[in-house]
């Protein structure tokens, strides 16, 4: 056997909660980052991602304390995302207990910082959260567009290409998610998964678009993820951690389950 | 009360760490240090470290820490994580070569991905430890437990003997290491959930 494919809920963090809602709208509360980190762990994730969607730069600092409280009590891999551009964010998240940090607008406004963070702490720490719509060329090829804040702003860069580019400073591993996909529960974009997994050889997290088991399933065999990050189908209670570890298992798919 | 001195050579997710000896001896003193006379004086060593061996080798050397390493390593348990496993053999291929520590007979390589055994490289995320020999520290961990892992070279110990456990990426590798006092495990224990926790558990137990 060898490694296994991982599950990683996402938790959204707003001014020290998590929260859940459906596309921004009728955001509520769901509960004590600790607590829901905890129940994820115990469930079984293999790590746990949380975004903090704190809109106002002076509350960054609320960010830094859920990790350090995540941190103390569960003992898996925590990645942390939103809004960071410098190195000096990267390191205050790691030494408050992070162990890796998602990138996103920074490394096209700033492609240098991917070098110089990767350089700074490690490749290791570094994910780069890739953003694409789906384009049709004058040609008539398929290609897809990078895009920034939520979707709105293209920024016409070629996925493909910035996906090999992020590889070659020193990215550890790339968040793919699409959004013609995302919010929409019809499963993956699984031909951009597939492409950027032929290009690369760092991990690939599939997001976007969960919204059966089997979508999880399309992602990892047809998509070829290494891992799949999801929300909604935990945070609403639809599928358990454990309940989807177990379909996947039974499929064939290689993963970790445990006895807790 | 015994102490346990966290290396601190500035090379490290020494927070994770720290957070996770803290949480499984709660009585004991942990301390965080890169001073060689608290290190000496400490009662257990952890020598955790990321990043890239010949960065770590030369942060070990700036602050004069490579003889309290070695003496250490002889005199009192000992447990080094990840590249604090990596740099304690005698040399690695990262970084066009590197010299090590040469506490441990042996060698650093780099996995290698060919179109017959396609693996992704860092070799990131749980995969299971296979027991090779009984020892105290697999007290309370089932005989294939995972752990996780993120890392692009792997150790070659010449004496087969002193491997404690087996993982496999593309081939086997020698995950778990032990010679004499010291032990070292290619994963993290600090992110491994129970298993882990259960690990650092017996390394602190151990007298």
């Amino acid at each position: 056997m060898s490694v296994t494919k991982r599950i990683i809920p996402c938790l959204d963090v707003d001014n020290g909660r998590v929260v859940k809602g459906v596309k921004f709208l009728d955001i509520v509360d769901a509960g004590d980052p600790v607590e829901v980190a905890k129940r994820y762990n115990d469930q079984g994730a293999d790590e746990i991602t949380f975004l903090d969607i704190t809109a106002s730069s002076s509350n960054r600092k609320t960010i830094l304390k859920v990790v350090e409280d995540v941190a103390s009590q569960v003992f898996i891999p925590l990645t942390v995302g939103g809004g960071i551009s410098s190195i000096e964010d990267i390191r205050s998240l790691l030494n408050s207990g992070a162990d890796k940090i998602t990138i996103n607008t920074a490394a096209i406004n700033n492609p240098n910082l991917i070098s110089d963070a990767s350089d700074a702490v490690g490749s290791q720490c570094i994910v780069v959260a890739i953003d694409a719509k789906r384009k049709v060329s004058q040609s008539n090829e398929i290609y897809w567009e990078i895009y920034t804040h939520g979707g709105r702003n293209a920024t016409g860069i070629d996925a493909i290409d910035w996906a090999s580019n992020m590889e070659s400073r020193g990215a550890g591993e790339l968040l793919v998610t699409s959004m013609d996909k995302d919010g929409t529960k019809e499963g993956f974009d699984l031909e951009l998964m597939k492409t950027i997994n032929d290009k690369v050889n760092i991990p690939i997290i599939a997001s976007g678009g969960v919204g059966t088991l089997e979508d999880l399933y399309d992602g990892i065999n047809i998509g070829k993820a290494d891992a799949v990050l999801a929300a909604s189908i935990f945070h609403f209670g639809t599928y358990t951690v454990r309940e989807v570890k177990e379909y996947l298992l039974s499929k064939g798919i290689n993963m970790r389950i445990t006895n807790e | 009360m015994d102490t346990i001195a966290i290396i601190d050579y500035g090379m490290s997710n020494l927070s994770s760490v720290v957070k996770a000896t803290k949480y499984v001896a709660p009585n004991e003193k942990v301390i965080i240090s890169s001073d060689s006379n608290e290190i000496n004086n400490a009662d257990k060593i952890i020598f955790p470290g990321q990043g890239a061996a010949k960065k770590c080798m030369e942060s070990i050397y700036d602050k004069n820490l490579s003889k309290v390493i070695k003496k250490s390593s002889q005199e009192k348990p000992f447990l080094g994580i990840c590249m604090g496993m990596q740099v304690l053999m005698d040399h690695s291929d990262e970084n066009s070569g590197t010299e090590c520590l040469s506490i441990i007979e042996g060698k650093v390589e780099k996995f290698k991905s060919n179109k017959n055994n396609k693996i992704k490289i860092p070799h990131m995320g749980w995969n299971k430890i296979t027991k090779k020999k009984d020892h105290p520290i697999w007290h309370k961990i089932d005989e294939q437990s995972y752990f996780y892992f993120v890392h692009s070279y792997f150790i070659k110990p010449y004496e087969e003997d002193y491997i404690l456990g087996e993982t496999n990426h593309g081939k086997d590798f020698c995950s778990v290491i032990a010679k004499d006092n010291i032990i070292a495990i290619q994963g993290h224990p600090e992110k491994s959930s129970s298993a882990g926790l259960q690990f650092l558990k017996n390394f602190i137990g151990t007298k």
